[in-house]
């Protein structure tokens, strides 16, 4: 029975955690802060296509615990955008599999803008939050860096036969 | 899928309305504090190249000058020891309580929160060094925030500049009794409720009034440096600069009272 090297998963998520927090350097404008990309949602998206029977709901829930602690969020807020974004992405990785990356960017565009939507309704409900155009700019830079995280990923998933 | 659903539902109603998932959170925190340390490598790294470069000369002259500077600071302090012994000479006669020297805990800036609307940094002493909810931080400036997140090795900080953070100041010209409201990304603090009458005008510096008994009095926490009256509007705009370098501070002090 050889191993099937799922620390790669877990290692891709916990780089995604450390780019979601690590701080911007002082000399860079603060709003920049605004065009971050989701990295957990991308990290997620890629293994859900990939590996739609490893990775799924209870993955994403996890991760956007983590997620609501480092970010000091309401806990279960993240949880419940990320397990939204797995469950689109399951419902759609077969067609997705087919699809060259540039189409890829779009649907990514809208899971991930779904994401952001379902974050700013738990923040608006919760507490006080104005819808502007920054946050709609998160899912597009994030449609953009997906084609890096797809290639990435599946290079490692070949790389160490994760399975 | 809706099982999960329902469960972060009730654990979002719970984290809103009560604090009982508070030690949850920390317990998870301890989960993740890697990855906190992780992400603040990048900076440290950074600075401490810029430190291993830094040429002979330069570090021979930094010396030099926080000697110095060190020099005139102890020259001020001691006369400090008679000065409070008289003041509380003194306000033992009004009657009134003698003033406590503030007990202070050095700590590290590690992290600062991401999302550029909120103003909250996290700070590398925790629950293990006796740091509680609602305890002030401040750096060698001014007043810098709250704690409002106690983990077991690190803790949750909102900065004065936090919009939903308000902090009870007095102009230390007059007296004057304001509270300076935070303005969020702008990294401004706004006086509300200011008199179109009030005797307060730009370089005025603002300090903690100790009411509300969050923050120790007498910490700077800014300096006015805009003074609007408009005649159609109840109250005058006032807002001030912070002192503290906020988020840009490395080192800041913990506040026991």
């Amino acid at each position: 029975m050889h191993s099937n090297n799922l620390w790669v998963i877990f290692l891709s998520f916990f780089i995604a955690l450390v780019f979601s927090i690590v701080s911007l350097p002082d000399a860079l404008p603060v709003e920049l802060g605004y065009l971050r990309p989701q990295w957990v949602a991308l990290v997620l998206i890629y293994w859900v296509i990939a590996l739609p029977f490893r990775v799924g709901i209870v993955v994403a829930w996890v991760a956007g615990i983590a997620l609501d602690v480092l970010l000091g969020s309401l806990l279960g807020q993240h949880a419940l955008a990320l397990i939204i974004v797995a469950y689109v992405a399951s419902s759609l990785y077969q067609r997705l599999r087919m699809f060259a990356i540039w189409q890829q960017s779009g649907i990514v565009f809208a899971i991930v803008g779904l994401n952001q939507l379902a974050n700013f309704w738990i923040e608006s409900i919760s507490g006080v939050a104005e819808w502007n155009m920054w946050y709609l700019l998160s899912s597009v830079v994030s449609a953009l860096v997906w084609p890096w995280v797809f290639l990435v990923l599946r290079y490692s998933r070949r790389l160490f036969a994760v399975s | 899928m809706l099982a999960l659903s329902v469960l972060s539902l009730v654990l979002l109603a719970l984290d809103h309305y009560s604090t009982r998932l508070d030690s949850t959170r920390s317990v998870i925190g301890v989960l993740v504090t890697p990855v906190v340390v992780i992400a603040d490598y990048p900076s440290r790294a950074v600075m401490g190249l810029q430190e291993n470069f830094a040429s002979r000369a330069a570090m021979r002259e930094q010396i030099a000058q926080m000697a110095q500077e060190q020099l005139l600071l102890r020259a001020k302090t001691e006369k400090m020891a008679s000065l409070t012994a008289e003041n509380n000479r003194l306000r033992n006669l009004l009657g009134s309580a003698a003033k406590l020297q503030d007990n202070v805990l050095v700590a590290e800036l590690i992290g600062v929160d991401p999302d550029p609307e909120r103003h909250e940094v996290i700070i590398d002493k925790g629950s293990y060094s006796g740091v509680y909810i609602g305890q002030p931080l401040l750096d060698a400036e001014g007043l810098m925030g709250q704690v409002i997140e106690v983990g077991v090795y690190t803790s949750r900080v909102l900065l004065i500049t936090d919009e939903s953070h308000g902090v009870p100041v007095q102009v230390n010209r007059n007296n004057l009794r304001l509270i300076a409201q935070g303005t969020g990304a702008k990294g401004l603090l706004e006086l509300v409720h200011v008199p179109d009458t009030a005797d307060i005008k730009e370089g005025d510096l603002l300090v903690s009034s100790g009411l509300g008994d969050r923050f120790p009095a007498g910490y700077p926490v800014g300096v006015v440096n805009r003074v609007v009256h408009d005649p159609g509007e109840p109250f005058a705009v006032v807002t001030a600069v912070p002192s503290a370098f906020l988020a840009r501070s490395r080192h800041v002090l913990l506040v026991f009272s």
